[in-house]
């Protein structure tokens, strides 16, 4: 590297520390974690394979979910009626919530939001964007979601029913896009690779 | 699990009332749907009460757990979308109520 930045006589400024104080929950999830480990009810390790596995997850999963209904019809109907029992034919594990599929149309749009919390389909999706974790988003997507789509970049005609589901309770959803044109006899794999996280949310549609 | 779960008492199409209420404790009914008119859109199963779990009891028996279709301009009044826009929320039967 000949970077004339690094030849300067003037120290680097240190990356910024972002830790700030301690928070109540923060102080809580540590002193439950310790005490639970310290009556060997789960282990150091338990909990760092259940984060490793959390931060495995991605919209990878989700995408071949779509994949796979856009190109079989008797999948995309057995996902449809039953999400949860559908992932599994993919060895995904929905845990203890259901999965509800929802399908988007050429007048029918799907957005999903958790306007209590932020409930986010996780076994398919991985960890939500930090948007959708967003006091903003939750409260708007349900008030003017129009104008939230159109943030995104989504411009919803006026004859399309949007329709907002927001996860209140034990079911999670994936938004089932609709397959770009353009994409006849293209393999599985290759739709997949389409299927973007914020289409499965409904923020936006796929494209090709 | 051996309190069994009261039988549903709404069909996908039954017009429905959320009740308006605001009982303290941990609440899964969102501020904004209380009051305001649907339609049952599907029943989902049966699920231990969340405001009991939140307690640390074992929420039984389990409630009837239902999706609620509501049309926007019916929620918000100055609703800037058109009439066919909809919102679907996840209401436990003992938040519901017939409705005309």
């Amino acid at each position: 590297m000949t970077d004339i930045h690094h030849l300067h006589p003037h120290p680097h400024p240190t990356a910024p520390d972002r830790d700030g104080p301690q928070g109540y929950y923060q102080a809580l999830e540590i002193a439950v974690r310790e005490l639970l480990i310290g009556k060997g009810i789960i282990s150091a390790d338990d909990v760092r394979r259940a984060v490793e596995a959390m931060d495995a997850r991605t919209p990878a999963q989700g995408a071949r979910v779509v994949a796979r209904a856009w190109t079989n019809p008797g999948y995309k109907a057995r996902l449809l009626a039953d999400g949860t029992a559908a992932v599994r034919e993919l060895g995904i594990e929905m845990a203890t919530t259901r999965l509800i599929v929802v399908e988007n149309a050429p007048a029918l749009h799907n957005l999903v939001v958790c306007t209590l919390c932020s409930c986010y389909p996780r076994m398919v999706l991985g960890l939500p964007p930090d948007w959708y974790k967003s006091r903003a988003y939750r409260s708007r997507a349900v008030r003017e979601p129009r104008a939230v789509l159109r943030e995104f970049g989504t411009e919803l005609p006026e004859a399309v029913e949007l329709r907002v589901h927001d996860s209140t309770a034990d079911m999670r959803y994936l938004v089932l896009p609709e397959r770009p044109p353009g994409t006849e006899g293209w393999s599985e794999e290759r739709l997949a690779a389409l299927v973007t996280r914020d289409s499965m949310i409904g923020v936006t549609r796929c494209r090709a | 699990m051996s309190a069994a779960a009261p039988a549903p008492r709404f069909r996908p199409g039954a017009r429905v009332a959320v009740r308006r209420a605001d009982p303290p404790g941990h609440l899964r009914t969102p501020w904004y749907i209380r009051g305001k008119a649907g339609e049952i859109e599907r029943l989902c199963g049966a699920f231990a009460n969340p405001e009991e779990l939140a307690y640390n009891r074992p929420g039984l028996p389990a409630q009837p757990l239902y999706r609620v279709r509501f049309r926007q301009r019916e929620i918000w009044p100055d609703y800037a979308g058109p009439a066919q826009d909809t919102i679907e929320v996840e209401i436990y039967q003992h938040w519901l109520e017939p409705a005309q």
